[in-house]
């Protein structure tokens, strides 16, 4: 079964940059995985369309049906690729609402290529200090490879390929390895439904054994 | 009485949007208690209240509030929405209800909740991050006090207990009946289930696939742990409306108060939360056929609660919609007693946990004198309080 790619992109304008550099990821992690033998589907999600739901779940505490399946992509997706534009020397904020309505648990452990887009080569290092600290304490697993595209690095194509490409490969290589598959998450709220943990064992914890 | 129908209010003080008038506390507090006394002359069967400790709120003390609605009414069941079985220490909810019991002659029931306002917990000595299993832990005890007359104990979350007898004892020997409340998560529903209790869904500020999930979740656990078949299993809803004769002017009524109202106001519009949650506002029709609506993904179900007065709506507009309320309920009752299903059982009350016992019998425990009572720890000191306890 073809590997499911979950594409986050949180460019704003049309054309966006943000699009742009996480379409060329989406290519390259397609080619890099039919390289090591296996097929891969890239599920793209653009924030901006989602941009109303957002705000409406951080107000009502849940998600719109849009909103509720683009989660579920991310969710259920085999890894992440996640494209943020620079605002403010950080992701934007749009970019980390979605983040912020997920609930926890959902991507532990979940490979994840993180990228961004910004003006200048000035915002270099967002990856390393915003966007690696967010997705490290999901407890997902950040690719050690991000890439930075500036506005200049899209005329100086061959070094933004080259990175693109070893990206991609990283993820590739890791998602065909055997962590992959005995990767593990926290216990959700659909978990728990489905397979219930009993009452008894509930209680036990609750008291740590003491209760008598 | 096969289901109830009733009213809850978390007893918000929220300036009304179209007037610019905020109540104060105590308006707010007299507006509470002549909504529950309405509530009873027009016919429901339940009032509830919330509880909660910090401002915009009048919700702390329900038992006081409660008793007194009590002695003002005859016939309404008082319950809880929700009881804070987190913070609340179960040893003053074991009395506290007791007693209200007694004093209302057994109309009362509650709903356990968990709050989730992270302050208060520090405020009473606990902590949000423990909230389940306080809630697991504090209900197991609050269940001994009610059936045990002398109780031994030691938990995690309050001091141990040796030769601990709560009074009152329940009334006729049975302790009220339990609900408990959560919108997400499945172990306040599997609790419900384990002990046979009631599971009541919020429904209100949520998508109704949330309420369904959890529901049907419930159902099966209760069968699970040998209650009864699922349609046996003790389901309450809430809901929300607001009801004008023609449904034009209730949208256009409705609109500035949903606009701002806490919890969900700024965010989605009117119509979408109207399509994504059970919200209704419009005619007592569309009331009646949104809320017969419920049963098709709930299952037949014991309570139907509204809230009605909140987000700053004056009393007079609440007193309204109490009539309308009270206009559409024998429809309510007409209609979903004959969707009803064989076999499910009606709502719990008092009266029918009696039965249910083999009879009221009284459990008063009776002690030996108190004999230093009138004394303090100072006085026994003293020669001559000691004279006169002797003489005694």
């Amino acid at each position: 079964m073809a590997k499911q790619i979950a594409v986050v992109s949180g460019g704003l304008s049309v054309p966006s940059s943000t699009r742009l550099l996480a379409d060329m990821l989406s290519d390259a992690v397609v080619a890099a995985v039919r390289d090591l033998g296996e097929e891969a589907s890239i599920q793209m999600i653009e924030l901006r369309g989602l941009a109303h739901d957002l705000t409406d779940n951080l107000l009502t505490g849940f998600a719109r049906p849009g909103l509720q399946e683009a989660l579920a992509v991310v969710r259920e997706a085999d890894a992440l690729v996640a494209v943020t534009p620079v605002f403010s020397a950080s992701y934007s904020g749009l970019f980390k609402t979605f983040f912020d309505v997920m609930e926890v648990g959902w991507i532990d452990e979940k490979p994840v290529l993180i990228a961004a887009t910004a003006g200048t080569a000035r915002h270099s290092l967002v990856l390393e200090h915003a966007l690696r600290p967010l997705f490290a304490y999901l407890q997902a697993n950040v690719m050690p490879l991000g890439v930075f595209a500036a506005t200049d690095d899209f005329g100086a194509d061959v070094y933004l390929r080259q990175r693109i490409g070893q990206a991609a490969d990283q993820l590739a290589r890791w998602l065909a390895g055997s962590a992959a598959a005995s990767a593990q998450r926290r216990r959700v709220v659909d978990d728990e439904l489905a397979t219930p943990t009993d009452f008894e064992t509930l209680l036990r914890k609750a008291s740590g054994g003491l209760a008598s | 009485m096969g289901m109830q129908f009733g009213i809850f209010t978390v007893g918000d003080v929220t300036t009304d949007p179209t007037t610019g008038i905020t109540p104060t506390e105590h308006e707010r507090i007299k507006a509470t208690v002549a909504i529950a006394k309405k509530a009873e002359e027009v016919g429901l069967d339940v009032f509830a209240t919330g509880e909660h400790h910090n401002p915009p709120f009048i919700a702390s003390n329900p038992t006081a509030t409660l008793a007194y609605i009590g002695a003002q009414t005859s016939r309404i069941i008082l319950s809880t929405a929700t009881t804070l079985i987190t913070t609340t220490d179960p040893v003053l909810i074991a009395e506290d209800y007791a007693k209200l019991q007694h004093l209302t002659d057994g109309r009362v029931d509650l709903m356990m909740g968990r709050g989730n306002t992270g302050p208060v917990y520090p405020w009473f000595g606990k902590d949000i991050r423990e909230g389940i299993n306080l809630a697991l832990e504090n209900y197991a005890l609050l269940r001994r006090l009610w059936s045990e007359d002398v109780v031994d104990w030691q938990g995690r979350f309050r001091t141990p207990l040796q030769g601990y007898t709560s009074t009152p004892r329940p009334l006729d020997g049975v302790a009220p009946f339990v609900w408990h409340g959560s919108i997400r998560s499945p172990e306040i529903a599997e609790q419900a289930a384990y002990y046979g209790d009631g599971y009541f869904h919020n429904h209100i500020f949520w998508p109704a696939q949330h309420a369904q999930q959890m529901v049907r979740f419930y159902r099966q656990r209760f069968e699970h742990y040998g209650h009864g078949t699922q349609e046996q299993a003790i389901v309450g809803l809430g809901g929300q409306f607001f009801m004008r004769k023609n449904s034009q002017d209730a949208i256009n009524e409705f609109r500035p108060y949903f606009d701002k109202a806490p919890v969900y106001g700024h965010g989605p519009s009117l119509e979408e939360f109207m399509e994504s949650t059970p919200l209704t506002v419009g005619s007592p029709q569309q009331v009646i056929d949104r809320t017969l609506s419920f049963r098709r993904y709930i299952g037949d179900y014991q309570r139907q609660l509204f809230l009605i007065d909140h987000a700053g709506l004056p009393l007079k507009t609440v007193l309204e919609q109490l009539d309308l309320y009270g206009e559409i309920l024998p429809t309510l009752r007409a209609e979903f007693a004959s969707l009803r299903g064989p076999g499910v059982p009606d709502a719990p009350t008092h009266a029918s946990l009696v039965a249910a016992a083999g009879g009221a019998k009284d459990s008063t425990v009776y002690a030996p004198a108190d004999d230093a009572t009138g004394t303090t720890d100072r006085d026994l000191g003293d020669p001559a309080v000691q004279a006169a306890l002797t003489a005694g």
